[in-house]
């Protein structure tokens, strides 16, 4: 079924060259480039305010590049955003658990962009979202109030959009903050599935550990692109100093970095 | 059970009386519908800011001889765009340009009516005048609620997506600012259309109460929808007959029956009332911060 399956175009997903963003004259990220072939994770690390959600914006089309260009499947942005190419997972802190939809509705959203004015759902938007909830294993609490899931599910049912929306690109912001390790190891499984399926995920992560036990890249970024590339070859201490100001940091398997180590107590 | 009757009944023989009540259902159509979205995006503030910023715009339109309903409209969207303006320029918070921009607004109604020489009796914009209400005004009434109504039910997914997660409505390719635009300037409608009923200063009841009180009933969208609008309906048409039986305040009665009916809700909503609370763990809810 073509609408459920990533959109195919050639090997590259995502490519990003000589990214300039301003915030009212202020520089966010600056001369940033990066390639992502289909079938990748990739994580996305860096300290706060280095231009992580400006680069997750950028590539959603939320903030004009003042230079620079972004294509997505081969396509300009503009065109990959109208054929649904790019999903957004946020963060949990961000929605509004109180609000009144059910899982199943919210990842019907999902579908919107495919449907008429009227957003009634054909039925092949209905097997979308049955096939999205069946892989996230939360078929079985589809009426349930979107609130009234556990954190993990929650989560999953967020992805469980991203798939129904036909995504090849999925940029997931922080998919890890406050879940167990049973739902961690959950959700680092689906995202092997979607990897062997062609999609390429971008991942900001704090937690270093994910880095060297599933991403296959890496992106260092602070204000720019460090370096990208295999996380064997980029992930290296000097790299990381460079990333985190100076701050030396192991790049062990088990490195955790203190989110902000400015306001560091 | 004849008295009853007659007190259904008897109202009715008064043309004005149902003139009254069909407006007044219709715009409690309008005001029901919309509130759920302002109830859940959370802009119960800036209703009560547009109602008070189309003051001025219904003074210049009756001075003008235009319909009411255009004055207002300018001046309610031209309220919201001042307002997304000075937080977009300056570094004053959003509830704080909100207060400024609106008792601007309605001061500069309030100096004109008082200098513009025209047959307008302040007290019925104030308060409204439903048991009064003009054909023309009647005419104006239905043609916005129509509106309004078909906006709001052929949008109503997007606008429901928007409300809850825009980044991933923007992130599919909606036009999020249109949509931010379009539910204001359906807010400035609907304010218009309420102010014939409960008057600028209690046309916010209309436009958060019934919506807030659905919220506590329902965990479900759709049905929130009509038990706002139920709720809406029934205070109008009780407030009405209360007013006509007590010869009291229309508006008054009217925003009285819906704060009741929270009330109510309040306290005795299967899962999100009071009593329900209290019941799942009567500790938390004697100690809310514990």
């Amino acid at each position: 079924m073509p609408s459920r399956q990533p959109h195919l175009c050639g090997n590259e997903r995502i490519s990003v060259r000589h990214l300039c963003v301003e915030y009212h004259g202020v520089v966010a990220v600056h001369d940033a480039s990066l390639h992502l072939n289909a079938g990748t994770i990739c994580a996305l690390v860096g300290m706060n305010g280095a231009g992580k959600s400006t680069l997750f914006k950028a590539l959603m089309g939320f903030v004009r590049p003042s230079a620079g260009t972004i294509a997505v499947n081969g396509l300009p942005l503009d065109q990959a955003r109208r054929a649904r190419a790019v999903a957004y997972v946020p963060q949990t802190e961000s929605v509004d658990w109180n609000f009144p939809v059910n899982v199943h509705e919210v990842v019907m959203m999902g579908r919107y962009g495919a449907m008429n004015l009227l957003r009634i759902p054909r039925p092949v938007d209905r097997e979308a979202v049955k096939e999205a909830l069946d892989r996230v294993e939360l078929w079985h609490l589809r009426d349930r109030q979107i609130g009234a899931l556990s954190g993990g599910q929650r989560k999953r049912a967020f992805l469980a959009r991203a798939l129904a929306q036909g995504a090849s690109v999925m940029l997931l912001d922080e998919p890890f903050n406050g879940v167990d390790i049973r739902t961690e190891k959950l959700m680092i499984e689906l995202f092997e599935q979607f990897r062997r399926e062609g999609r390429t995920l971008m991942i900001s992560t704090h937690d270093l550990s994910h880095v060297t036990s599933f991403c296959d890249q890496v992106v260092l970024i602070n204000k720019t692109v460090l370096a990208y590339g295999e996380t064997s070859s980029v992930f290296t201490s000097e790299n990381l100093a460079l990333t985190f100001g100076g701050l030396r940091l192991e790049a062990s398997p088990t490195a955790t970095i203190d989110p902000d180590p400015r306001q560091a107590p | 059970m004849t008295a009853v009757l007659t007190w259904l009944v008897e109202p009715l023989q008064q043309e004005f009386m149902v003139r009254a009540l069909l407006v007044s259902t219709l715009v409690s159509c309008v005001c029901g519908l919309l509130s759920c979205y302002m109830t859940l995006k959370g802009w119960a503030l800036m209703g009560d800011a547009v109602s008070h910023a189309v003051m001025p715009g219904v003074v210049i339109a009756y001075a003008l001889n235009l319909p009411f309903a255009v004055g207002a409209f300018v001046f309610g969207v031209g309220s919201v765009a001042l307002i997304g303006y000075i937080k977009q320029m300056t570094r004053i918070k959003e509830d704080t340009v909100i207060g400024l921009v609106f008792t601007g607004f309605f001061a500069l109604g309030l100096t004109l009516i008082s200098k513009v020489r025209s047959n307008i009796d302040l007290s019925h914009i104030l308060f409204g005048n439903v048991l009064g209400i003009s054909s023309s005004d009647i005419l104006q009434t239905v043609v916005i609620s129509l509106l309004v109504l078909t906006v709001l039910v052929v949008l109503r997914k997007d606008l429901l997506l928007f409300c809850f997660d825009p980044t991933h409505a923007r992130s599919i390719g909606l036009h999020t600012g249109v949509l931010h635009y379009l539910l204001l300037s359906m807010l400035s409608l609907a304010a218009v259309a309420g102010l014939q009923t409960v008057g600028i200063i209690l046309v916010v009841a209309m436009l958060v109460t019934p919506g807030a009180t659905a919220y506590l009933l329902t965990d479900r969208f759709d049905r929130m929808v009509w038990l706002s609008i139920l709720s809406a309906v029934i205070s109008s048409v009780a407030g009405i007959y209360w007013s006509y039986w007590m010869d009291a305040s229309t508006a008054g009665c009217i925003v009285l029956v819906q704060t009741l009916l929270f009330l109510l809700c309040f306290l005795l909503a299967p899962r999100h009332g009071l009593l329900a609370q209290r019941r799942r763990s009567p500790r938390a809810s004697r100690f809310p911060s514990a």
